[in-house]
């Protein structure tokens, strides 16, 4: 079982999206380091547009991320709703 | 009156819509003649279709969030500039973390930049062919941002000025140079692995997050943000690369032992590159983040693990030159740093001998290494130093064929012997610092041969300007190879104790907080 | 093994003897003083005496290491390509049988670097 991660640059967008990584995936792990936080998850970890505009308070697309965005691990599959990391195995 | 409502495309759609459907089949010239290069290297496509667009972003949305992120980065880089934020700096040693940035790593962005411009072009696939043209405006863009953000400093600081007329000529700089003159005069499935996978992929998080992590933690808001502005555009990178490796391997069993070679190669080459890195990372930031040894663990053994658990589905397999990384992560940056400590004459930034708390935080780090290799030699310059006989070492050192750094590393088994390895080619002997620069030769020697190696350029008279006279009276080699180098001898060499940078970074701070 | 190329792919050393100037390259490495980071570069005439080396290179290269001084020549072991070999110290290097770009190594038992570290 590995890991796949996400790191964002600290801002107020980004708390919204962590805070919606955090409910959706409850295995995560969260690390915080100067202006970036990195989240590991075992195996798969998945964004969801519908938390993040329930944090957020406003319309969200999820390639908005990409302005927060600082690196990945793992596949990726990117849709409408969903931006999904996973280590297949 | 009919309302007709249409369906709203799914992301895919979209972008299959407006990249994809644009591209066909040539009828007015064969397709093998528009590209050329996509078959030489002996990989086998046989359905270019089936190529996955990892990160489906249209040029509308392209630039729109570029855009975006444009705006943030200028505007930080404003507030930075307007409000004096150099001298916010943890202490001026970290402003040569910059030079080093500047001179060694920006120029690969440009190189990158043109290798994907190069590379898009060449491949058949709509696909990759979009994938390609976006990072090459992404890479263009970091060069640019980078400039930008690095031009305040050098406003105020020695060695900012010239980096592209040192880049292709410094000693050390021959390192990260021709790592990228190896890719770009590959093919372009080479390139992809090369670029988009090994060093992109694999190798990215080594690079940017100890440089800009680096900057977070030693107030550097300008570094910072390049560096993060510029990571967001990686991840889409790295989706490319791995993508690329992934649709090689499905589309034919074939493909595997040159992708395998390839990333074999690649990995150890850009290891090599990377210990400039690692060596900024435990000697020159004042506040450290994290030692190589912890960075390599983290972002090669445990990340990296997880990637080559993932492709061992294809048959890939963990680069050869990992289990010697390995053995490696406990040296390379010591060893690195008191090469440049030595050649600190010829050097585009300064170099110093930590003080004592910093040897014990790297002692503490390096438990099994530090102390009995390292220490000895660096408690004795800083003595030597104290006494007025800094340690400037003024003879050119051997260098390796193929990575093109000096020979300082040791046998694998044994930190007390330099690692020496060679070849005989037609009649010619070559040298090499490890068992995989060696492979990397004897693979393809007709490329190395060529090689531009500093010390032998120098030898043979190319490192001089038009007027230097080596039969003059007087002449000195080591002042003409600076001049030849653009380099203000005196201000952005030699050590960082008593320079310009210290006295100035010390004055204007000094001045901030007095009336 | 050749290079995968769209075309013919041979091109000339970039470090060819004739291309020093009528010198020849030479790497001299002391073993076990790894303050001296690399083996140094060289580049000398093919009629140099091989005995410069010991009286003026050596000191005037690795002078700064304080075991300079102790060397005892008569002791040094000598290894060209990683193999034992014996200098004949009135001869020419061309004489000595060394070719453009050869490496030696010499060892100088019991100076082991700064506090018996191979520094």
């Amino acid at each position: 079982m590995s890991n796949v991660f996400i790191a964002f640059q600290t801002n107020e967008e980004s708390r919204c999206i962590i805070d919606a990584i955090i409910q959706d995936n409850p295995n995560a792990t969260i690390n915080e380091q100067p202006a970036m936080i990195k989240i590991d998850v075992p195996d798969s970890l998945t964004i969801k547009r519908s938390t993040v505009e329930e944090k957020m308070g406003r319309a969200f697309d999820l390639q908005e991320l990409q302005i927060h965005l600082i690196t990945i691990s793992g596949h990726l599959d990117e849709s409408d709703e969903e931006f999904t990391l996973s280590w297949k195995q | 009156m009919d309302m007709r409502v249409k369906k709203k495309l799914g992301i895919k759609e979209r972008y299959t819509v407006m990249t994809r459907d644009l591209g066909w089949e040539t009828t007015f010239q064969p397709m093998d003649d528009v590209f050329p290069y996509d078959k030489f290297e002996g990989i086998k496509i046989h359905d270019w279709d089936k190529w996955e667009d990892p990160f489906r972003l249209t040029m509308d949305a392209y630039w729109k969030y570029q855009a975006e992120k444009e705006r943030k980065l200028y505007a930080i880089i404003d507030a930075f500039n307007q409000n004096n934020g150099h001298l916010g700096v943890t202490d001026a040693r970290y402003i040569n973390t910059l030079k080093l940035f500047l001179t060694g790593v920006s120029p690969l962005e440009y190189m990158a930049h043109r290798g994907f411009a190069h590379t898009g072009r060449q491949m058949r696939g709509v696909g990759p062919r979009v994938a390609c043209q976006m990072q090459s405006l992404d890479e263009i863009r970091h060069i640019q941002t980078q400039i930008h953000s690095i031009s305040n400093y050098n406003k105020y600081y020695n060695g900012f000025h010239d980096f592209t007329h040192m880049h292709s000529r410094l000693w050390y700089l021959s390192v990260p140079r021709s790592f990228f003159d190896d890719a770009i005069t590959a093919g372009p499935f080479e390139y992809m692995v090369a670029i988009g996978f090994a060093f992109e992929y694999v190798l990215t998080n080594l690079l940017f997050v100890p440089f800009v992590s680096g900057a977070a933690y030693n107030g550097d808001m300008a570094a910072t943000t390049f560096g993060f502005s510029a990571q967001s555009d990686e991840a889409r990178h790295m989706t490319l690369g791995l993508e690329c490796i992934k649709f090689m391997l499905e589309q034919d069993p074939d493909n595997l032992p040159i992708v395998q070679r390839w990333i074999d190669k690649w990995t150890w080459r850009g290891i090599r590159v990377l210990m400039l890195v690692g060596t900024m990372m435990d000697y020159m930031l004042p506040k450290r983040v994290m030692s190589w040894k912890e960075a390599w663990e983290i972002y090669f053994e445990q990340n990296g693990g997880a990637l080559f658990n993932d492709l061992a589905r294809y048959g890939i397999k963990v680069p050869k030159c990992a289990e010697q990384a390995g053995i490696d992560k406990e040296h390379i940056t010591h060893q690195t740093w008191a090469a440049l400590y030595q050649y600190g004459a010829a050097t585009d930034f300064h170099t110093w001998i930590p003080n004592p708390e910093e040897l014990d935080w790297l002692s503490a780090k390096y438990p099994n290494t530090f102390d009995k290799y390292y220490r000895p030699r660096l408690e004795h310059w800083a003595e030597e130093a104290k006494k007025g006989n800094r340690f400037y070492t003024k003879t050119l050192p051997q260098l390796c064929q193929v990575c093109q750094v000096p020979m300082f590393f040791t046998e694998p088994d044994d930190p007390t012997k330099i690692s020496y390895r060679e070849s005989d080619f037609k009649e010619e002997k070559y040298h090499f610092c490890s068992d995989p620069c060696k492979e990397i030769f004897d693979h393809e020697p007709e490329k190395y041969v060529q090689a531009w190696l500093p010390t032998h350029q120098v030898f043979q008279g190319n490192c001089f300007t038009e007027e230097a006279d080596p039969a003059a009276p007087g002449f000195d080699p080591l002042a003409e190879l600076l001049k030849y180098y653009h380099f203000n001898n005196g201000r952005d060499n030699m050590d960082f104790e008593g320079s310009e940078d210290q006295k100035n970074f010390a004055a204007w701070r000094n001045e901030s907080v007095k009336n | 093994m050749a290079v995968v190329a769209i075309e013919k792919y041979e091109f000339s050393p970039a470090d060819s003897q004739e291309k020093f100037n009528g010198n020849q390259v030479l790497y001299i490495g002391w073993e076990d003083h790894l303050m001296f980071c690399a083996p140094f570069a060289f580049a000398f005439p093919p009629t140099m005496i091989f005995k410069e080396i010991l009286d003026k290179v050596i000191p005037d290269a690795f002078g700064y290491h304080p075991e300079t001084s102790k060397i005892d020549w008569s002791q040094a072991e000598w290894f060209k390509s990683g193999k034992s070999w014996k200098p004949d110290v009135n001869k020419s290097l061309v004489e000595n049988g060394l070719k453009h770009k050869d490496v030696l190594r010499f060892k100088t038992p019991g100076l082991k670097g700064i506090k018996g570290s191979c520094s």
